[in-house]
């Protein structure tokens, strides 16, 4: 190799060199650290680690029950988020795409409140669904229903809901904003065709729309269930994962393992498993949207 | 011929009806389209007003007086939450955290993402590979290893703890974004710079960048808002209430005053200002950053 060429080759390095540390510092290491720690038992400070097999990961699957329940009302709250909030999004972005004015103005606040963070959102949806100074209970008994007021967020029966509410209440506007796209993109020739020939509303929706939305679908889809269930900052600003278990979610009772009772090696083989589930939902996703764009 | 005038059957009424009744139902649906449209944007912006409206209220009236106007506006809340609730510091720590954050992933991803696009060295598709990975396998117990790992570098309780790994979480994504954007530029540029006698290095920031302007316009707006609105780390990293940012000072305030609604919303308040303004400024960006990049959101 000449000088020049061992120069020229130690410039073009020198690019790709500060990414590249601290991707192997920040992400590639502590990626295979986890594996490492989920066989040992390691309370995070001494210098002793117990090997202990795949003893941790037989307790995560059949010995912790409150790590199902997390994993349990995370699947809630993101069947309510697939469903309420993302049928919401779609009915608001065809109505936005159709010829109205504001198109713009409707986009800039419906997406005002995925701007904001969880726990802004958290903390002021906590106050709203206070018990005893709270705006809803307030509204309800000016409403004529003081009997329904209740502390929402720390009622058992509507401690989940509540946070899922106010995690749709967050999370609809960015759907809204790629769905709307993805209509956009649909070229309108194709309705008014359609409608030239005498096709009604709902033939136009279900044979033109919804063929043609499908791998938009299924990118919101995919992205509403690895974010719902990675929920945290909203669970941490208003119930903590309580009453009892009942809005605890994954990364609740991975910190818990992690932060409240020192076991390293137990927490780490949660992430693991809990990765390994989103990993078989991206999966599922990729498959059916090769499929899509096959079948379209 | 006059009695068929008076006839709805004539062809020109017939006409005039459905016009009549087309508009109508035209009409009709407009406004049914914006009173449901009108209505969620009302959802989403009630309760940011009555935050701030609570945020000018006083301990005694908060309870009492739920009026979205405030008669008598109590501004004295923000001098107190700036000060004694230590926003202040808070809200110059996340300034911080976010300027130094924005500029390491703009200028480390968009040097990575020339290389990857232009250059040509031994393993460049393998690494580029390897990066672009990260953004779609998801890693949630990572967090766990990164903490083992800052506290074995002596990170932990650092600014340079809570900055590093998020500059690293900016970089898939901006590595992505803007090595698509370069490969879509004509090369004839950079060639004629280079005939003209640029070097690699400045051929990278005297044309390609100028170039690459609107992309990295996305990337700083996506990545302020992820710093700005990041609490996870900061909770792990950060326990020193000198160097918290806004998100981990508004739990800590919370715990500490748990009934000071006004401060707590006065604290809120400063705390989304920044954003805001970021966000309807750069409200084109976002669209077009969501929408090009929703693979990682």
């Amino acid at each position: 190799m000449t000088w020049a060429r061992f120069k020229d080759l130690f410039t073009t390095y020198l690019f790709v060199v500060p990414a590249t540390i601290l991707f192997l510092v920040f992400s590639l290491i502590p990626f295979m650290k986890v594996f490492q720690l989920s066989v040992f038992e390691w309370d995070g400070i001494s210098t002793h680690m117990q090997f202990v097999g795949l003893q941790n990961f037989k307790n995560v699957l059949f010995h912790d029950l409150p790590w199902l329940i997390s994993l349990r009302n995370a699947g809630v709250i993101t069947l309510l988020a697939l469903t309420f909030q993302n049928i919401l999004a779609l009915i608001l972005a065809m109505i936005v795409d159709r010829e109205i004015k504001g198109k713009n103005f409707y986009r800039v606040v419906f997406y005002l409140p995925p701007v904001l963070s969880g726990i802004v959102v958290g903390l002021v949806w906590n106050w709203i669904f206070d018990g005893s100074h709270g705006l809803l209970n307030h509204m309800l008994a000016s409403l004529g229903h003081p009997g329904w007021a209740r502390s929402w967020l720390a009622d058992p029966k509507t401690a989940l809901y509540g946070v899922a509410a106010i995690h749709m209440w967050k999370g609809f506007g960015w759907g809204f904003v790629i769905l709307l796209a993805g209509l956009q993109a649909i070229p309108r020739e194709l309705g008014e065709a359609a409608r030239v020939d005498g096709a009604g509303e709902w033939y136009i929706f279900s044979r033109i729309t919804v063929p043609l939305m499908l791998p938009v679908f299924f990118l919101v889809s995919i992205l509403t269930i690895l974010g719902t269930m990675q929920i945290y900052d909203i669970i941490i600003s208003t119930t903590n994962g309580g009453p009892g278990y009942h809005t605890e979610v994954p990364i609740t009772r991975i910190l818990a393992a992690m932060l409240g009772s020192s076991q390293f090696g137990y927490a780490c083989s949660l992430g693991i498993i809990f990765g390994v589930i989103l990993l078989a939902v991206s999966m599922v996703q990729m498959r059916l949207s090769k499929w899509s764009a096959k079948y379209t | 011929m006059t009695t068929l005038t008076a006839t709805p059957d004539r062809p020109e009424n017939r006409f005039q009806l459905q016009l009549f009744l087309y508009r109508a139902k035209h009409y009709l649906r407009l406004s049914i389209a914006h009173a449901i449209c009108l209505t969620v944007a009302a959802a989403c912006v009630f309760p940011l007003m009555w935050m701030v409206s609570s945020s000018l209220k006083t301990q005694q009236t908060i309870f009492t007086d739920l009026g979205l106007w405030v008669a008598h506006p109590h501004w004295r809340n923000y001098y107190v939450a700036w000060t004694r609730g230590n926003f202040g510091e808070y809200f110059f720590n996340s300034l911080f955290y976010t300027a130094v954050v924005v500029g390491g992933v703009i200028i480390t991803a968009s040097m990575a993402a020339y290389a990857f696009s232009r250059l040509k060295f031994p393993g460049r598709n393998i690494l580029f590979v390897i990066v672009i990975s990260t953004m779609m396998i998801p890693i949630p117990g990572s967090f766990i290893a990164l903490y083992v790992l800052l506290n074995k570098l002596g990170l932990i309780n650092t600014r340079l703890g809570y900055i590093l790994p998020q500059i690293n979480g900016g970089l898939a994504l901006g590595i992505f974004l803007l090595k698509t954007f370069f490969d879509k530029l004509p090369q004839d540029l950079e060639d004629a710079a280079r005939i003209d006698g640029c070097n690699k290095f400045q051929v990278y920031l005297h044309v390609a960048m100028p170039l690459a302007k609107p992309a990295i316009a996305v990337l700083a707006v996506f990545n302020a808002l992820a710093v700005w609105n990041e609490y996870l780390l900061a909770n792990l990293v950060l326990s020193d209430p000198h160097l918290m940012p806004l998100q981990k000072g508004l739990m800590v305030f919370q715990g500490a005053y748990i009934t000071e609604y006004p401060l707590l919303m006065a604290g809120i308040t400063i705390s989304i200002i920044p954003i805001l303004t970021l966000y309807f400024l750069m409200q084109r960006y976002i669209v077009a950053g969501i929408t090009a990049g929703a693979i990682k959101t």
